[in-house]
């Protein structure tokens, strides 16, 4: 058994787990925190997708281990129980960017990535080129795209960017 | 997964220390590979050895005429980096093309070359710019470092640490993505040295990335797609698949090297 200490969604943990613990598995087993999904396990369709210190990973494809000494964000995290939704959550509700939701989580963590990375204006072409590691297997990608386009814009406005 | 022992140096030397001490120790540093492996229980490493960590691995520099590659340099690290991108910007646009956002995120340089998978895209570059791949014990060419499919000539207490990229002239890489997994089913790199030109194929050779020789020639004596009419790949050698034949994948070696020499052209 390996110790380790992270910090998720803001707060500290620590965890003694066999060193082949994925870090999908540390979250959703250990710390409950099942918002992110298991989709194929192959690091393919992204369901998996968080952050490990600000940038988007699958957490199928990362250890545990790994992770120890680093920061790391998931659904969980984008807003408080209660409060107002994360202007990407907000922006996939208002464009109906879901529909059995099970990509969703993998989804606006990348989404959110993509915003920090190429800005907050982002045209279609960008938006289905950077979702090459996520898979929707019900909308067809239309308001996904739509979400996120209007979920980047919204950022620039909000304080939870 | 079968157990694994982890374990996280802070040194190169304390990372080989490890690999010495024990046997079938691997290393890791983006685990993109080995992970999904070790998950189906094709590779059982009693020891992981986790490079990640060590600083200064992943530095991006100029030394003199070379661009210089940290082992555990982020293919993100690489397609954003403003030094790659002034030196060699084929280098930066074929780290773009790797994987998906979130794989680029982790999978490294280092990584890609030490584990030689037949369709990954570094090898072309490092055998067509005529790379040398730094370890903690020697320097070793390109054309020795590559020894056919997912073999190297690395030891097993061998650690590559830096990759030294002299600069091209020209350069540009084309890859023709499998429409499913994306990986190149063929990918060509061909670069224009002060001396030479090397094309160097991924994806299509049954032994791994490979020189096509009879382009380089032609290309030597006038770097235009144009002198490449006429000039057939031999489809023998070549792998043959549901995803394409050998004669298909020849085909697309000769449409893409014309396509990367215009495009090399194109970047003046």
């Amino acid at each position: 058994m390996a110790k380790i200490s992270l910090i998720v969604n803001g707060n500290p943990v620590t965890g003694n787990v066999d060193p082949r613990t994925l870090l999908v598995q540390f979250l959703r087993e250990n710390l409950r925190l099942t918002g992110t999904h298991v989709g194929c396990d192959t690091s393919q369709c992204g369901a998996c997708v968080v952050h490990l210190d600000g940038k988007a990973v699958k957490s199928c494809t990362t250890l545990a281990v790994m992770a120890d000494g680093h920061e790391v964000k998931t659904i969980e995290g984008l807003a408080a129980d209660g409060a107002p939704l994360h202007p990407m959550q907000e922006a996939f509700r208002e464009h109906h960017g879901l529909q059995c939701g099970f990509c969703t989580p993998g989804m606006i963590m990348t989404a959110i990535d993509i915003v920090h990375r190429k800005g907050n204006e982002l045209d279609d072409h960008t938006i289905r080129e950077e979702l090459e590691g996520n898979l929707c297997r019900c909308t067809g990608y239309q308001n996904i795209v739509a979400s996120i386009a209007a979920g980047a814009k919204a950022m620039a406005k909000s304080d939870l960017a | 997964m079968y157990e694994f022992k982890y374990h996280r140096p802070g040194t190169v030397r304390q990372a080989a220390n490890l690999l010495v001490k024990n046997e079938d120790a691997k290393v890791i540093a983006g685990g993109h590979t080995l992970i999904p492996v070790m998950k189906q229980r094709l590779a059982s490493p009693p020891h992981l050895v986790d490079l990640s960590h060590i600083e200064g691995l992943n530095t991006i520099e100029m030394k003199g005429r070379s661009l210089v590659i940290g082992a555990t340099a982020k293919h993100a690290e690489v397609a954003t980096s403003a030094i790659v991108g002034e030196a060699i910007p084929a280098l930066a646009n074929l780290a773009s093309q790797i994987g998906d956002p979130a794989v680029r995120h982790k999978g490294t340089i280092g990584g890609s070359l030490a584990n030689n998978d037949p369709t990954a895209d570094y090898p072309a570059a490092v055998l067509a710019l005529g790379a040398t791949i730094v370890t903690n014990k020697r320097r070793l060419k390109a054309e020795e470092f590559f020894q056919g499919l997912f073999s190297t000539a690395l030891e097993a207490d061998e650690i590559i640490t830096k990759v030294m990229f002299p600069l091209p002239k020209k350069a540009a890489y084309i890859k023709f993505r499998n429409q499913a997994s994306r990986y190149a089913l063929v990918g060509v790199f061909v670069a224009r040295r002060p001396s030479d030109v090397r094309v160097a194929v991924t994806g299509a050779g049954s032994d791994g990335v490979f020189r096509v020789e009879a382009y380089e020639e032609a290309l030597k004596k006038r770097f235009s797609s144009k002198v490449l009419e006429g000039i057939d790949v031999p489809a023998e050698g070549l792998n043959s698949d549901i995803h394409g034949s050998a004669e298909y994948r020849a085909h697309l070696i000769g449409v893409l090297t014309r396509r990367a020499v215009d495009a090399a052209n194109a970047k003046e």
